[in-house]
C-alpha cells in the first residue's frame, strides 16, 4: 500500500476518529496524503536535480538564442523555457537581457510563455500524481502553446509597443566562476537548492493542497458536473479568466487539478485552468507593464487566453 | 575598504544578502560600503540577468540565489 495513504488513514480515520465517507473526513485525508506525497517528491526531485543541475542559467540561455535564425530560435525557446528555472520576479531583466542580445520579441515571448508552465519540478509531479499521459498532454500543450503564442507576437511585428528605454540599455558582459565541480560540493549545493526553492514555493503548494482538499471533501461531484462538465461550453473560458487573477507556480496546481479530475471535470477544462494559473498571472501583467506598452500587454493576455481556451475544447473534445 | 554592492528588484532575497554580508562585515571586522541597486539598467549594465547578484569593487562575483557563508567569508577576506 502507498505509504502516504496509509498515513493519511492513520490520522484521518484512527487518530481524529473522522468517519469513512463524510467530507471532513475526505478533505483531511486528502490534505494530509497530498502534503506528504507533494513534500516528500518535491525535496527528493529539487535534491536530485540540484546534484546534476541541469538547470540553465538566463545568462547562458540568453547567449545560446542571441543571433540565431527564427527556425532555429522559435522551438529552442520553448524548450529552454521549460529547463530553466524561472519567477515572475525574473522577468523584466529576462526580458530586457535577451531583447538586448538580439533575440527577437516574438522569441523572447515565446521563453516567457512557456518556462513558468513547464519545469522539471512540475513534470515529475504531475506524471507521479496524475499519470504519464496526462503529464505528456501537459508539457506538448504547453510547448506548443508557448510556440504559437511567440510566432503570433513575431507576425504582428509589435516591436513599438515595447518601452523606448529597453532598446537603450546596454549590458556588460560577466564572466562567473563555474558552479561545483567534487562530489561533496554538488551535494552541499542540491542541498541549499532544497531548502532554497522548497522554502520559496511552500506557501503556493499548500495553498493548493488546502484547495484541493476543500474541493475534494466538500464540493459535490453533481455541481461539478453540472456547472464545469462537459455539458456547459462555458466552463473553458471561464476557468481560463479564473485562472488569470489566481497566482500560483505550476507545482501549486497539481493538488487542484487531482481534485478536480476526481470530481469528474473534464481534462481539456482543467489542461486550460492549470495553464492560466500558471502562465497569466497579474503579478507577472504588472512586472512586464514596466518593459512593454498597454497595447502589447493586451496582446499577450488576448493570444494566451485563445490558445488555452483552444487547448480546452481540443482535449474536451478528444477525450469525451 | 571593500565596496560591495547588491543587485535586486523586487525579490525579498536581496535584501537577506544585503544582511548576511552585513553580518559578516561586522563578525571579521572587514570595512565595506555596503548599497542596493534596484535601477534595472544598472543591473543590466553588470550583465547580471538573475538576481540577486552581487558585486564588490566593480567585478561581478555572484549572480542568482543565495551565495553561502562560505562564499561570502571569502569575497571580504580576499
Amino acid at each position: 500500500m502507498d505509504p502516504f495513504r496509509a498515513i493519511a488513514d492513520l490520522v484521518a480515520f484512527t487518530l481524529l476518529g473522522l468517519d469513512h465517507g463524510t467530507g471532513t473526513a475526505e478533505a483531511v485525508h486528502f490534505f494530509v496524503e497530498d502534503s506528504l506525497k507533494i513534500f516528500v517528491l518535491l525535496a527528493i526531485i529539487v535534491f536530485v536535480i540540484g546534484v546534476f543541475r541541469s538547470m540553465l542559467a538566463p545568462e547562458r540561455v540568453r547567449r545560446i538564442l542571441g543571433g540565431r535564425s527564427r527556425a532555429f530560435a522559435f522551438p529552442a525557446a520553448v524548450g529552454l523555457g521549460a529547463v530553466t528555472p524561472f519567477c515572475s520576479c525574473s522577468s523584466v531583466p529576462l526580458f530586457i537581457g535577451f531583447l538586448e542580445a538580439g533575440v527577437p520579441l516574438g522569441v523572447t515571448m515565446a521563453f516567457l510563455i512557456a518556462s513558468p508552465m513547464i519545469n522539471e519540478i512540475a513534470v515529475i509531479l504531475l506524471a507521479t500524481t496524475l499519470g504519464i499521459e496526462f503529464t505528456l498532454l501537459y508539457v506538448a500543450t504547453g510547448l506548443m502553446v508557448g510556440l504559437a503564442g511567440g510566432i503570433v507576437i513575431d507576425r504582428l511585428r509589435l516591436e513599438g509597443w515595447v518601452e523606448d528605454y529597453v532598446w537603450k540599455i546596454r549590458m556588460g558582459e560577466v564572466h562567473l566562476a563555474a558552479g561545483p565541480s567534487t562530489l561533496p560540493e554538488r551535494l552541499e549545493f542540491a542541498w541549499r537548492q532544497v531548502r532554497e526553492i522548497v522554502g520559496r514555493l511552500w506557501p503556493y503548494v499548500l495553498g493548493g493542497i488546502a484547495i484541493g482538499a476543500a474541493l475534494h471533501g466538500y464540493v459535490p461531484r453533481d455541481f461539478l458536473i453540472e456547472h464545469a462538465g462537459s455539458d456547459n461550453p462555458l466552463a473553458v473560458p471561464l476557468a481560463v479568466l479564473a485562472g488569470i487573477p489566481l497566482y500560483s507556480n505550476a507545482t501549486g496546481v497539481i493538488p487542484v487539478a487531482e481534485a478536480l479530475l476526481g470530481k469528474g471535470v473534464p481534462v481539456g477544462t482543467v489542461l486550460a485552468l492549470m495553464m492560466s494559473i500558471a502562465a497569466l498571472s497579474l503579478p507577472e501583467i504588472i512586472m512586464l507593464k514596466k518593459v512593454i506598452k498597454a497595447p502589447l500587454i493586451a496582446t499577450f493576455v488576448a493570444i494566451l487566453f485563445a490558445a488555452f481556451v483552444a487547448v480546452g475544447y481540443l482535449f474536451n473534445a478528444l477525450y469525451s | 575598504m571593500k565596496e560591495i554592492k547588491v543587485l535586486g528588484g523586487c525579490c525579498g532575497n536581496c535584501d537577506t544578502v544585503m544582511r548576511m554580508i552585513d553580518d559578516k562585515a561586522k563578525a571579521l571586522g572587514a570595512a565595506i560600503s555596503l548599497e542596493k541597486v534596484t535601477d534595472m539598467a544598472a543591473i543590466m549594465g553588470y550583465g547580471v540577468m538573475s538576481t540577486p547578484g552581487v558585486v564588490i569593487d566593480g567585478k561581478v562575483v555572484h549572480a542568482g540565489g543565495m551565495p553561502t557563508p562560505a562564499a561570502i567569508e571569502k569575497w571580504l577576506a580576499d
